[in-house]
C-alpha cells in the first residue's frame, strides 16, 4: 500500500512508516513516545502534509480537561448576559463552544488530530477520551443532539512519559517509540532541513554533538532539535571547519554551545570538562 | 502460529490482549504488511507494545517464535484461533473485555466473524494474493490459507541479511526490571516525581469570588485558583546494616532527590524488621531511638508507609518475642508490621532482592504475607506499582 513516507522534510524509519500506514488504515489513534526533541510534534504535521488532509492541533496542558476537546458550556458569559439583559441569554446554543474533536468531527473532508503532550493532563485525561476516539461520536447534554463524526480523524497522540496511560486507552491505540536517531539518519535529517550547508561543517558538528551527547552527568542532553538551532548559528557565522576541530579528541568547547546546552548547570559542568582537560 | 506467538508476549509479561490481537489481523488483512518479513515485524510491534520498556522482551519473543518456525505439526490449523480465544477468554479477559465481547454478540459472535476473515482470506489466496501466496517474495508461505496458518520460515534465505531487526535488541536499555542503579536513577526519579504529583488543577475560590462580585455591584466575577499539589506525604523506613547497604542508599537517595515533589517526606531506620522502636540517623542510633508508638502518633493514617528492606532473616526475627538479633523484643515484629500496616492507610514495601528469589526465603513469604502481597521489586518497574498501590 502506499500512505505515508519519509519526504524531503521529514525523515521517517521504515517502522515509523509502518505504524502509520497502521494507524491510517484501520482509523486508530496513534501514540508516538521519544526523547524530547525527536520530531513528535512535527510528524502530525507531516503526516497531514503527505494524505493532504488539514491538521487540527490540540496542544495538552496540565490545566486541560478532556471535555474542552469537546465543548464547553459558558455559563459564565451566559450568567453575564443574563445580568445585563442580552437577548441571546434565552437560547443556550450561543453558549456551547466547541472543542478540537467537534471540528474535526464536523469536518466534510478526514482531518488529522494532533493531542500533543497528553501526559501533561490529569490522568483522568485519557479516560475520559476513551468512548469518543473509540466510536467518534459524542452526546451534547445542554442541546441534547449527537455529533458523529463524518469522517473519522486519523489521531496522533504525544507523550513525554510524565504520566502512565490507563491500559484500557493503550488497547485502543498503535504504539510507536522514536528511538533517538543514529548518526546516519541524523545526517539525513540535518540534509532535510539544511540541503546548502557546507558537507564538512556538517560532518564535524555531528561529530562533536554526539560526543556532548556522551557526557555524563548531563541533565538534557541535546537533541535533533538542538542540533538544528545550533547549525543555523555555525552557519550564521560562518565559521571556518577548524572550529570545531581540537587537539584533544575528547574535548572541545564547540563555539556557540549555549545553542546546545539550554541548561544552565549543563554549561557549566561541560565548561568545567574542557576547562580541566585543557589543564591536563 | 499467531495465536501461540501471543500467548508466548503474555507469559513473558507483554499485556497483550483480544483486542490487539483482532487490531492486528485486520491490519494485515488491509496489506499493512505486505511485502516484507520486516515490516510484518514493524507491524506486530506497533499493535502488541504499547509502552518501550517492553520492547526488548518483545524483541526476545519474536526472535524464539519465529525462528525459522514451522506451523505446529498434526494441529489442524483452522482451529487454532477457536481453541485459542477460549483459552484466553477463560484464563486473560479482564472483565471490561468480556464485557465487549458479550455487546458484540457473545464468543460465539466473535468467532463467527474470525471464521469470515478467514473465510476472505481463502478467497484472496486462491485469487493470487500477494501476501498469502506461494510466491518467492511473499514473507508467509506455504501453509497461509489463513492468518493462523502464515508461516514464516526460511529467514536465512539467500538475500536476507544476517542481522535481523528484532535480533539487534536496540531497546534493551528501555527495559525495566533491571535493578535500580545508578545508571537508571534518574529513571526512577522521574517515575517518583508522577507518583508525587496528584490532583487536579483548578476550583472555584468562593470568599475570593464573593468579594469580587460585591465589588462589582454585582455582576459575576468569578476567581479560580489552582488546586493545591503535591499533597503526597510519605514515611520512609530504610532497613540499614547489612548486606543490602547499597541497595538502601541508593533508594535513600532516591527519594531524597524526590523530596521536593512531596509535601512531606520522613525517614526512619530499622534493622532487618520493625519493632518498638527506629531511628533517625543511623551513625549514632542509640541516642537517636524513636518508639515507634510515638511514629505513629505523629504521623497520620494519610501518610504512605514504604518500607525498603531485603526482609531476609530468621523467620524467628518476624514471628517471635525475643526473635530480634539486636535487642530484646517484648513483642513480635509480626506484631509490630501489623500494627504499622494498619494504622497507615496505604503502605507497601520494596525490596531489592530479585522478585524470582522471594520465593526461596521464608521471611519474605512471612513479610509479604503481613503486607497482603503489596511487596515490589526495586526496579522501575517495581517503583510503578508501588506508585500505583500507594494511589488508589
Ligand atoms: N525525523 C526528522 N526529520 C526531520 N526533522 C526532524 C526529525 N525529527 C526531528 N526533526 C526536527 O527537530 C525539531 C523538533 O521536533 P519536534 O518539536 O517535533 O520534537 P518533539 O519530539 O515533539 O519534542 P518535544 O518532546 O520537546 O515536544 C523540529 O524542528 C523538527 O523539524
Ligand atoms: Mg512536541
Amino acid at each position: 500500500m502506499s500512505g505515508f513516507k519519509s519526504t524531503e522534510r521529514y525523515i521517517a524509519s521504515r517502522d515509523l512508516e509502518v505504524a502509520v500506514n497502521a494507524a491510517v488504515a484501520l482509523e486508530r489513534p496513534l501514540l508516538v513516545k521519544g526523547e524530547p526533541g525527536t520530531g513528535k510534534t512535527v510528524l502530525a504535521h507531516e503526516i497531514a502534509e503527505a494524505l493532504g488532509h488539514p491538521l487540527i492541533e490540540w496542544h495538552v496542558k496540565s490545566t486541560t480537561k478532556a471535555q474542552q476537546g469537546l465543548y464547553e458550556y459558558d455559563a459564565v458569559s451566559r450568567l453575564r448576559d443574563g445580568q445585563l439583559g442580552d437577548e441571546r441569554v434565552r437560547d443556550i446554543s450561543n453558549y456551547i463552544v466547541r472543542g478540537k474533536l467537534w471540528d474535526a468531527f464536523v469536518s466534510g473532508v478526514q482531518t488529522v488530530v494532533l493531542i500533543d503532550e497528553i501526559d501533561k493532563a490529569d490522568i483522568e485525561f485519557p479516560n475520559d477520551l476513551l468512548l469518543e476516539l473509540d466510536r467518534m461520536r459524542f452526546f451534547v447534554y445542554e442541546t441534547r443532539e449527537t455529533v458523529v463524526a463524518k469522517h473519522r480523524p486519523i489521531v496522533i497522540i504525544t507523550s513525554n512519559n510524565e504520566k502512565e496511560l490507563p491500559d484500557a486507552f493503550l488497547r485502543r491505540c498503535f504504539f510507536h517509540y522514536i528511538r533517538f536517531p543514529d548518526r546516519e539518519t541524523m545526517e539525513a535529517i540535518v540534509q532535510t532541513h539544511y540541503p546548502d550547508i557546507r558537507q564538512d561543517l556538517a560532518r564535524e558538528a555531528l561529530t562533536v554533538f554526539f560526543k556532548i551527547r556522551e557526557v555524563p552527568g548531563l541533565k538534557k542532553k541535546p537533541a535533533t532539535s538542538e542540533l538544528l538551532d545550533w547549525l543555523k548559528l555555525l552557519m550564521i557565522e560562518d565559521l571556518p571547519v577548524e572550529a570545531l576541530r581540537s587537539k584533544d579528541p575528547h574535548v572541545v568547547i564547540p563555539p556557540l554551545h549555549g545553542a546546545l546546552l539550554k541548561n544552565e548547570q549543563d554549561v557549566h559542568l561541560f565548561e568545567r570538562l574542557a576547562f580541566l582537560s585543557r589543564r591536563g | 502460529m499467531f495465536a501461540s506467538f501471543v500467548l508466548a508476549l503474555r507469559s513473558a509479561g507483554l499485556p497483550a490482549s483480544v483486542t490487539e490481537y483482532l487490531t492486528l489481523m485486520g491490519a494485515m488483512k488491509a496489506g499493512v504488511a505486505d511485502y516484507s518479513i520486516d515490516d510484518f515485524y514493524y507491524l506486530c510491534r506497533a499493535t502488541l507494545v504499547k509502552d518501550e520498556r517492553h520492547l526488548d522482551r518483545f524483541d526476545r519473543v519474536f526472535g524464539e517464535v519465529f525462528k525459522g518456525l514451522e506451523p505446529p505439526e498434526g494441529i489442524a490449523i483452522q482451529n487454532l484461533p477457536e481453541e485459542w480465544l477460549k483459552k484466553v477468554a477463560e484464563k486473560f479477559l479482564t472483565p471490561e473485555e468480556m464485557d465487549k465481547i458479550e455487546k458484540l454478540g457473545g464468543l460465539e459472535a466473535l468467532m463467527k466473524r474470525l471464521q469470515e476473515l478467514m473465510a476472505e482470506q481463502k478467497g484472496r489466496h486462491q485469487g493470487g494474493s500477494k501476501w498469502i501466496g506461494t510466491g518467492g517474495t511473499s514473507p508467509f508461505g506455504a501453509y497461509g490459507a489463513n492468518p493462523e496458518g502464515v508461516r514464516i520460515g526460511q529467514q536465512e534465505g539467500r538475500n536476507r541479511r544476517a542481522i535481523k531487526v528484532w535480533d539487534r535488541r536496540e531497546f534493551k536499555d528501555l527495559d525495566d526490571s533491571v535493578e535500580l542503579g545508578t545508571r537508571n536513577i534518574k529513571l526512577a526519579l522521574r517515575r517518583l516525581r508522577r507518583f508525587a504529583r496528584q490532583g487536579a488543577p483548578t476550583e472555584l475560590d468562593i470568599p475570593e469570588t464573593i468579594r469580587t462580585t460585591a465589588n462589582n455591584a454585582g455582576y459575576l466575577d468569578l476567581k479560580m485558583v489552582p488546586e493545591r499539589h503535591n499533597t503526597v506525604k510519605v514515611l520512609l523506613f530504610l532497613d540499614i546494616g547489612g548486606s543490602m547497604d547499597e541497595h538502601v542508599r541508593i533508594c535513600e537517595e532516591l527519594f531524597s532527590a524526590a523530596r521536593g515533589e512531596f509535601k512531606h517526606l520522613e525517614y526512619f531506620y530499622f534493622h532487618n524488621c520493625i519493632y518498638e522502636r527506629v531511628w533517625k540517623t543511623n551513625r549514632r542510633r542509640n541516642d537517636n531511638l524513636t518508639p515507634t508508638e510515638e511514629v505513629m502518633r505523629k504521623y497520620g493514617p494519610d501518610y504512605k508507609a514504604i518500607f525498603v528492606g531485603d526482609a531476609s532473616m530468621s523467620p524467628y526475627e518476624i514471628s517471635h518475642p525475643g526473635g530480634s538479633v539486636e535487642h530484646w523484643n517484648d513483642e513480635s515484629g509480626a506484631v509490630w508490621m501489623h500494627r504499622l500496616t494498619s494504622h497507615f492507610r496505604r503502605s507497601a514495601w520494596l525490596n531489592p532482592r530479585p522478585k524470582n528469589a522471594w520465593d526461596h526465603a521464608m521471611s519474605i513469604s512471612m513479610l509479604r504475607k503481613v503486607l497482603e502481597n503489596r511487596m515490589f521489586p526495586l526496579t522501575l518497574g517495581g517503583i510503578d506499582e508501588m506508585a500505583k498501590e500507594l494511589n488508589r
